[in-house]
């Protein structure tokens, strides 16, 4: 708990309250989408205590809601997990503690803290951006996720035009991956492929076929910058 | 939505997070490999995007929802905050739903 009493902690601080009230709203829509796709309050809130990874949250809900099977939504949503073992490597030397520090400190790595943390130098800095950000974000994921369950039990989630809430949150999520050639171009391949293949695939199975735009990676990149995204974990 | 889905994917994404980040540490991944592994979101949400608005089950429907879908691509370009998105493309969608 020292981190918070560091120099830059204010700062920080204030920083992921920002990213939190997002991480919020997030979390109330994935609760509220959650119950709707079939799931009890107590599974939205398991799900975002234990797996804490915003997108593949979201994709599961996603295909369970529209009739896929529980198989392909775990596909889809390993793959989308996958590049948490990337950031990974970028967060060693702030999880160079106790066993038990790692430990927990492994089920924060996700797109927000990697960005907080990429974006600081110095070990030390790095370390205090990390351990005071990722309570703050996950305490507000699943803060956010119980409210929406408990909202999401309580109305009919069709009659707000809720099913338009996916596509929205993915757009937002998408943006960020954007700023690279190799990640429009991924996109680009999984937009198309997705609705040309969902007549003659059974639900869920397009979405594991779109990631083989992660090809277009094999030419490296003109120009690369950091990934980030805006609002989910 | 089913408890052994919930807890198997818990587990996974968990030991996915504890690969990077305590076994392979601070040894180097080819070049190439990190780079693919880092486009599959921009792959797999523009696809979840395109099968959530332009689809239904296995058929193509074309509906309302384009309409959010259009309001959150302006405004997530614009770099709208992530709760006025949600809300304006929500919203466009149910409005659009409510008068036509």
């Amino acid at each position: 708990m020292h981190y918070f009493r560091a120099p830059e902690a204010r700062r920080v601080v204030s920083a992921s309250l920002v990213i939190g009230v997002a991480f919020v709203v997030f979390g109330m829509s994935f609760g509220v989408l959650a119950v709707g796709a079939g799931a009890s309050v107590a599974q939205a809130c398991v799900m975002s205590l234990f797996i804490f990874t915003g997108a593949s949250q979201m994709s599961i809900v996603s295909v369970i809601a529209a009739g896929g099977s529980p198989a392909s939504a775990f596909g889809g949503a390993v793959l989308l997990a996958g590049r948490n073992a990337v950031y990974g490597l970028a967060m060693s030397p702030v999880l160079d503690g106790s066993l038990g520090s790692r430990l927990l400190g492994a089920q924060w790595v996700i797109d927000e803290t990697t960005a907080l943390v990429t974006a600081e130098d110095g070990d030390e800095r790095k370390k205090t951006v990390f351990w005071v950000s990722a309570p703050i974000l996950y305490a507000a994921w699943n803060l956010g996720t119980l409210g929406g369950a408990l909202i999401g039990n309580s109305i009919d989630p069709t009659t707000f035009g809720l099913d338009a809430a996916f596509p929205v949150m993915f757009t937002a999520m998408v943006v960020p991956h954007l700023r690279t050639r190799n990640g429009r171009r991924a996109a680009a391949f999984g937009a198309v492929t997705s609705v040309a293949l969902a007549p003659f695939l059974p639900v869920g199975l397009p979405i594991l076929v779109c990631a083989l735009g992660m090809l277009f990676g094999l030419s490296p990149e003109p120009e690369s910058g950091p990934v980030r995204t805006d609002g989910a974990p | 939505m089913t408890w052994a889905l919930i807890l198997s994917f818990g587990a996974v994404a968990y030991a996915l997070k504890l690969l990077g980040a305590v076994v392979i540490g601070q040894r180097s991944v080819p070049a190439a490999l990190q780079r693919c592994l880092l486009l599959i979101p921009a792959a797999l949400l523009a696809a979840l995007i395109t099968k959530d608005t332009f689809t239904s089950g296995q058929e193509i429907v074309l509906d309302a929802r384009i309409v959010g879908l259009v309001v959150a691509g302006v405004l997530s370009w614009r770099k709208a905050p992530f709760a006025v998105i949600v809300f304006a493309g929500v919203g466009a969608t149910a409005l659009l739903r409510a008068f036509a």
